[in-house]
């Protein structure tokens, strides 16, 4: 399979591939929103942390990908877009655009979905951290 | 010496063919063009010697007769000839009815064998796909074990595509003969890499590619037995009734001069190639193994073709894996390489993980593979790989001790 020029940049250089800290220490910190969306099985697991300050905004966001080409640039692709924005604003992300930008073919559009839905995730995640809203989080949750 | 880029590693998907396999066949392009079936006249007697000396070169290689070697366009249409046409010739009732016999084969089959036997099935034909053990070996007992008294035919590849593991063929041939049922191996990945005797291993079917063993693609063989016992098998292509009638069609004339030269090149050079090849790709395996945390070698660790090796990256995407090795040609068992977004079927039945599935490579050398590539192979997959678990969650899942089947996770 062609992958797009984008794709293979955002491949090769990844932005913001990191995490605010190890699982269970960011689970309690009310600053940080996680997302975790996807299943190893399926071959996708995208990880987004959201760094949220006391106005809103997103000063700051990390993600990790285990997943294809697509997978890893549809999240890093992601963490530009959000990173600057409110929390609101960051939630009007379509994984459209992502497909857009990224000139995903039909086969890959999950990738897509998958990035809008660890936005999603994480900001829910902190939403609920804070009392901010009720929506019930998505993240992955051990045994 | 660095060695020249792309490297090719995927000699079980098609190799290149050998530059003495292309000089065979070149005359029968233009000088030498005739029709083999042409009985009067010298073009026409040219065509016919030409595809008769490889015959005579595809059976040496196998220890079979000429007159057992039937050309056809290749392992898949071999294999539908073999397992269409004994299954209708050896019907235990008429078409249109049930219980027209049964059949074995297995899971891990090339689709080239399980879609012929599951048009069967649709056919009247009751069929038992056979399920490897955790090595991805189907062993005889498993065969004997299938065993009915209505089976007429046993359909199990000698090698296998993905992984590489071999069956107990010997004795699965045994097996059937004690019990007259028709026995085929589809040894695409066998013939030419391995030594057969058909008759020393009870083979009474048995299909092969040119594309496979430094030949043409396009050309095709498959051996039918004719005595003890003497296989019939019912037409797909009628025609013109070439082939004995088993496979009617203008004969491929440069295609199979070029498969029986590949042949013959097999028989003299399969040896040193072999054990060449066994020694890099345990070069390449055990570096890897040494470079790499959680590297799984696929499938039985003896029991596998000297050439041929699967091997999955814990945390890591096939896809994403072939994308950072981009100067390494070869197949990933991952969902996002097919259409179907479904991980590997042959890994899936050995046990293996899907997660694990989908962080698979196939690599696959041949006979041009140098030691230079090998350590290049090395360097850019552990360079890969490691660039991937940084940015793998599940790596550091890994890292923070968690048991990552053990979590619950949000499939979509």
């Amino acid at each position: 399979m062609a992958y797009s020029e984008k794709v293979i940049e955002h491949y090769n250089n990844p932005r913001n591939v990191g995490s605010f800290g190890a699982s269970k220490d960011v689970a309690s910190r009310k600053d940080v929103g996680v997302g975790i969306v996807g299943a190893p099985e399926c071959g996708d697991v995208m990880q987004l942390h959201i760094k949220v300050n006391d106005k809103g905004v997103i000063e700051d966001a990390k993600f990790k990908c285990f997943g294809c080409g697509s997978a890893i640039a549809s999240s890093s692709l992601a963490t530009e877009w959000i990173k600057g924005k409110s929390v609101d604003e960051a939630l009007t992300i379509k994984n459209t655009q992502i497909v857009e930008e990224l000139s995903l073919p039909p086969v890959k559009i999950h990738c897509s979905v998958l990035a809008e839905d660890s936005i999603r995730t994480a900001i829910s995640d902190w939403k609920k951290k804070n009392g901010v809203a009720e929506a019930a989080p998505k993240t992955a949750a051990a045994h | 010496m660095a060695p020249k880029l792309p490297i090719y590693m995927d000699h079980a998907a098609t190799t290149r063919c050998d530059p003495r396999v292309v000089e065979a066949m070149l005359p029968y392009f233009t000088e030498k063009f005739g029709n083999s079936a042409s009985r009067n006249h010298k073009f026409g007697w040219e065509a016919e010697d030409a595809v008769e000396k490889a015959r005579d070169q595809a059976a040496a290689l196998i220890g079979a007769t000429a007159k057992e070697i039937i050309w056809t366009s290749g392992s898949t249409e071999s294999n539908n000839l073999a397992i269409k046409g004994a299954a209708r010739m050896y019907a235990k009732a008429p078409e249109g009815q049930t219980g027209r016999g049964h059949i074995i084969a297995s899971v891990i089959e090339h689709k080239a064998v399980l879609d012929p036997c599951k048009r069967l099935q649709r056919e009247g034909f009751d069929v038992t796909f056979l399920e490897p053990g955790a090595d991805g070996v189907i062993t005889a007992a498993a065969v004997k074990a299938a065993m009915r008294p209505d089976t007429i035919l046993v359909s199990l590849m000698w090698a296998n595509n993905e992984i590489g593991t071999i069956n107990e063929v010997p004795e699965i041939g045994a097996l059937c003969h004690e019990r007259e049922v028709i026995f085929h191996t589809d040894a695409t990945q066998w013939v030419g890499k391995m030594p057969v005797d058909v008759d020393r291993d009870n083979i009474d079917l048995m299909s092969w590619s040119g594309h496979k063993i430094y030949g043409p693609k396009g050309a095709g063989a498959l051996y039918v037995r004719r005595r003890k016992p003497r296989v019939r098998l019912e037409a797909i292509i009628d025609g013109g009734g070439h082939e004995r009638g088993m496979r009617s069609g203008t004969l491929n004339v440069t295609g199979i001069v070029g498969f029986g030269k590949a042949c013959e090149l097999c028989a003299t050079e399969m040896q040193n190639d072999g054990q060449r090849l066994l020694t890099l790709r345990r070069k390449l395996e055990t570096e890897l193994i040494s470079k790499l945390e959680v590297v799984q070698i696929n499938g039985h660790a003896e029991k596998r073709l000297p050439h041929l090796t699967n091997i999955s990256f814990g945390f890591v995407e096939g896809e994403s894996l072939l994308m950072g090795i981009k100067d390494i040609a070869c197949s990933s068992g991952s969902a996002c390489t097919s259409a179907s977004l479904e991980p590997s079927y042959v890994l899936k039945s050995l046990g293996v993980g899907d997660e694990l599935a989908h962080s698979s490579l196939r690599l696959s050398l041949g006979r041009w593979t140098t030691e230079e590539e090998i350590d290049f192979a090395v360097a850019s997959i552990v360079k890969a790989v490691n660039h991937l678990r940084t940015m793998s969650p599940l790596y550091d899942l890994h890292n923070e001790g968690i048991d990552i089947s053990k979590i619950v996770w949000q499939a979509h």
